[in-house]
């Protein structure tokens, strides 16, 4: 508990220094950032294989690629997100400076998942020190590997009382959720996101909570169902099924069920070759608690393809279920595994009915030809986010916000989005010392008269363009001097 | 609980996709404005009734600052609604990629007293525009207003969508035990602490308005006059009952000095020489907050006022000079008609003195040296800022209105109310064709596969290529 209250007290007094205020500092600590992603990547790339038996190319793909073009948007963008920006005046504050200035929050606490374990600490601490703040890094200790690679490699780059990371397990987290941060940014499940909520609710701190779910996969009958199969299984399988958004379940009308079967078997030898366990790219469980948790969802279930599993190397095979029931226990929690369930509906009404009667997902995918369909899925249901015609694509766009809703979240991050969720934005209104004129209106005693000119001068009308603005401006203008003569 | 039956209700209405058209949401919002018009003097008349406030005060806030919310979302809502298309990456440049603002659906808004209509009215415009069905839990403690809401407001607003729910602490504390998809609090930090705690059990996002002791550093360098009167007339506004009022008093004894007889002047200019008798002067709400600012008495100095009146809930407009750190005055937000100033050798012991408190919902600073003010606005942090007046950035809808730690979580006013009980949805639209396109990022994996990944997603720094 005191290494916690230690490690935040010297964050918190490094912070309070002022040093990583001016965009300089930012912009060499996101640098030197750069620089670790780019010297160690062999290290980086070999604690990810050790976590998650992720080959060299797929982790470099999902998570140091990411990691680099986040860190290069943010040095390339930070002195503009970074300006203060002017906003629309009202007649009373026309001679007066208005804007909103983005300032740092303070200390913030990122605590990482596992199954992404490098990119889920570095993405949300890429812009948290962009935003100006101190940063207390926890990365998750089920990736073991990558938490302990973290831990060793950004005191040898970062400011070491800025951005410390803390390692451990339930327990320490416990104790540093106790700590008072300023904003906390946790990745993981729902269960663990109302404990995390409810602790920063005893120091009124904000949260962005990046939670899951089981993200629909709708399929429409009208659709290229090769290329959608492909999509899907390329989504589904990587990282062995272990990712946020992966396309949890398929809705589908019965009468496509076994070609959507049929394709991803074919899209699946085509991925993995025939022998899938000896697949170079395709990745393990991370542990055996999950392994288990992962076999116990298929009992009793009809088993289409795959099925197979290993026991010690905490291998599964890719698994399709078909004419699963909504009731069965693969149902009932988000799978993160290998294993995909068809459920067969009539049509998109009963697929937008049922995904609208289940907890909000982080993700839904609809795929069809037909795009007013699509529009219209996207229009009846609500989710983190959407990816139509195929899966996992909206994380890959910066320019979109990331995160959940309901139950899948709340707040969002990534690019611009990551430097405003770890920002104040604080509202200016500089005014003139003098001018003591006009305010003579607002001042008591009151009088109908003084209340007509507060009318005229604050209450907003239906636009009248422009015009309508440069006469009321000059009218203003007369206002100005009669009141001041008459008031004063 | 006796609130889940409504709760469910809401929710049954909002999945019916009611709220979502924006004719439907027009419509609510005009009926708002109709309820201004239409019940003006039944609002002056309960606002006075609860706290005497004076009519000119509550028209200001209580239905011109209102209506400009509403012209405000009337004027932009189709503007607000539409998709906002973002940029895209070279390989999804054939893409539609864009944010849709989706509703939360079934919202909780929990008023305060001071502000009775403003304060529920104000966040229900962005709720309505932004297309929920929402709760609306009015102060128990202003009480004719309370009872106004609850009667009136069925008459203008769909009821299958909204609903008003009258009640004090346990009311609440079972109402706070269903979902919501949003809960927006205006109130004191113990009770946001409880509302979020409540929010957590169900990970409902919340909006959190809170308070804390304004502090307003008054340099030596200024026209006296000038502010001693926007002071005055910010602190005494509402009898002092107001979140974004000037708290306490930061400044050189030598200004204490000279702020002093120009205080006293523009309290007799305000109030008359006789304060009690001026129609423009409020009361305190209720006994009991009576009570707790009359014990504030007892700080410093008393240089004006200091008059009270425990029937009227009257306390006279009152400077108090010399406070110190340690007084009853400093310590909780005064909420009320007095004015402590707390003297400091310089500007560097003033913004000292700031930082070493919880952050404020706003800060003010005075000085006709512009440097000064961007000197307190740069070394301190806040809510919001507002240099050489008090109160007026609240009128100002363009700017986010909102506080940072202990004085709350989240903004809103103008088209932030909107983004606020939004949820900004991002949504990619991929065409079914072009599947070749696709394949680098296949299996099996190979380092020509991973070279075009890398052209293809990586940002390059400007100067190189800016198609990516």
């Amino acid at each position: 508990m005191e290494r916690m209250q230690q490690v935040v007290a010297r964050a918190r007094a490094a912070f309070s220094s002022g040093r990583c205020r001016p965009l300089e500092f930012r912009i060499q600590q996101l640098k030197a950032l750069e620089r670790m992603v780019k010297e160690k990547e062999k290290d980086i790339l070999a604690a990810i294989k050790a976590d998650l038996h992720k080959c060299g190319h797929n982790a470099y793909s999902h998570e140091i690629l990411g990691v680099l073009g986040e860190l290069a948007l943010a040095i390339d963008k930070l002195p503009s997100w970074a300006a203060p920006q002017p906003v629309k005046k009202n007649l009373l504050t026309m001679r007066d400076e208005a804007y909103i200035y983005p300032e740092p929050l303070g200390v913030v606490l990122i605590i990482g998942a596992w199954n992404y374990p490098f990119v889920l600490v570095m993405q949300p601490l890429i812009g948290a020190i962009a935003a100006g703040n101190a940063v207390v890094v926890k990365p998750s200790e089920i990736s073991e590997h990558t938490a302990q690679l973290v831990a060793d490699l950004l005191p040898q780059y970062l400011d070491r009382e800025l951005y410390p990371v803390v390692t451990g397990g339930v327990s320490e987290t416990t104790q540093l959720l106790t700590q008072r941060f300023d904003h906390i940014l946790y990745t993981g499940n729902s269960t663990v996101g109302k404990i995390v909520m409810a602790a920063a609710a005893k120091h009124l701190t904000p949260v962005t909570l990046e939670l899951g779910g089981k993200s629909p996969c709708y399929i429409d009958k009208d659709c290229d169902v090769a290329v959608a199969c492909r999509r899907i299984t390329w989504g589904k399988y990587m990282n062995c099924g272990q990712t946020c958004i992966a396309p949890d379940y398929i809705l589908c009308h019965p009468s496509i069920q076994s070609e959507v079967v049929e394709n991803i078997k074919a899209t699946l030898r085509e991925f993995y070759g025939e022998d899938v366990k000896s697949s170079q790219d395709y990745e393990r469980i991370v542990n055996k608690r999950h392994f288990k948790r992962i076999l116990g969802l298929m009992e009793g279930q009809k088993i289409a393809h795959g099925g197979e599993a290993d026991e010690a190397s905490c291998f599964i095979a890719p698994t399709i279920l078909t004419d699963v029931s909504p009731d069965s226990k693969v149902m009932e929690e988000e799978i993160f595994g290998p294993v995909l369930p068809i459920l067969t509906v009539r049509s998109v009404d009963e697929a937008i009915e049922f995904i609208n009667s289940r907890e909000k997902p982080l993700a839904l995918y609809v795929f069809s030809n037909n795009k007013k369909l699509i529009k219209r899925v996207i229009s009846e249901t609500s989710s983190g986010g959407v990816t139509g015609n195929d899966v996992i694509m909206h994380f890959f766009l910066s320019s979109l916000p990331f995160g959940g809703v309901g139950n899948s979240g709340m707040g969002s991050y990534h690019g611009k989005h990551s430097f405003e969720t770890f920002s104040h934005r604080r509202a200016c209104l500089i005014k003139d010392l003098k001018l003591e004129g006009t305010n003579s209106l607002r001042y008591p005693p009151s009088s109908q008269k003084k209340l007509d000119w507060v009318k005229f001068f604050l209450l907003k009308r239906f636009n009248k363009g422009w015009i309508g603005l440069a006469v009321l401006a000059l009218l203003s203008v007369v206002a100005a001097v009669t009141i001041k003569v008459s008031f004063a | 609980n006796p609130y889940t039956g409504l709760v469910s209700c809401l929710r049954a209405a909002w999945l019916s996709g009611k709220t979502r058209p924006m004719e439907y949401r027009v419509a609510q919002l005009e009926a708002l404005g109709r309820f201004l018009e239409e019940k003006q003097q039944d609002i002056l008349e309960a606002t006075a009734a609860d706290m005497g406030k004076p009519s000119f005060e509550a028209y200001f806030t209580e239905i011109l600052l209102c209506k400009n919310e509403l012209n405000s979302a009337l004027n932009n809502l189709s503007h607000w609604m539409k998709d906002e298309h973002v940029d895209k990456s070279l390989v999804l440049q054939l893409d539609s990629a864009f944010i849709r603002k989706d509703p939360y659906g079934v919202v909780l808004i929990i008023s305060p007293w001071n502000y009775p209509i403003h304060l529920f009215l104000v966040p229900l415009i962005g709720a309505i525009a932004a297309g929920n069905c929402v709760i609306i839990k009015p102060s128990e403690i202003a009480k004719n207003t309370e009872r106004l809401i609850a009667e009136v407001l069925s008459c203008y607003l769909d009821n299958d969508c909204f609903a008003v729910v009258t009640g004090g602490v346990q009311e609440t504390t079972r109402l706070l035990e269903n979902k919501f998809d949003y809960i927006f609090f205006t109130g004191t930090p113990s009770v946001g602490r409880v509302v979020m705690t409540a929010a957590a059990r169900h990970l409902t996002p919340v909006t959190l308005e809170l308070g804390g002791k304004n502090p307003c550093y008054v340099h030596d360098r200024c026209d006296v006059h000038n502010v001693a009167r926007r002071v005055a007339w910010g602190r005494f506004f509402n009898a002092g009952q107001t979140c974004v009022a000037p708290d306490y008093v930061l400044c050189s004894l030598e200004m204490q000095e000279k702020l002093m007889p120009a205080l006293r002047q523009a309290i007799v200019d305000f109030f008359g020489s006789n304060p009690r008798d001026s129609p423009d002067l409020g009361r305190i709400v209720g006994e009991k907050q009576f009570r707790r600012v009359r014990a504030l008495l007892g700080s410093g100095r008393l240089a004006i006022g200091g008059q009270t009146d425990e029937q009227e809930r009257y306390i006279a407009p009152t400077v108090l000079a010399d406070v110190l750190p340690s007084d009853p005055a400093m310590q909780e937000e005064i909420f009320g008609p007095i004015l402590p100033i707390v003297v400091v050798g310089s500007m560097d012991e003033a913004i000292d003195f700031i930082n070493s408190r919880e952050r404020p919902l706003v800060i003010y600073a005075f000085s006709s040296d512009s440097k000064v003010v961007n000197q307190v606005l740069e070394r301190t942090s806040s809510g919001s800022f507002c240099g050489n007046d008090t109160l007026m950035h609240v009128t100002l809808t363009s700017l986010p209105f909102g506080g940072i730690g202990n004085s709350g979580l989240g903004k809103y006013h103008g088209k932030f109310s909107f983004d606020t009980f939004s949820h900004q949805r991002g949504c990619l639209h991929r065409s079914m064709g072009l599947e070749a396109l696709n394949g680098p990022r296949y299996p099996p994996y190979t380092p020509q596969k991973l070279g075009l990944l890398t052209a293809a997603f990586e940002i390059k720094r400007k100067g190189t290529c800016t198609l990516l």
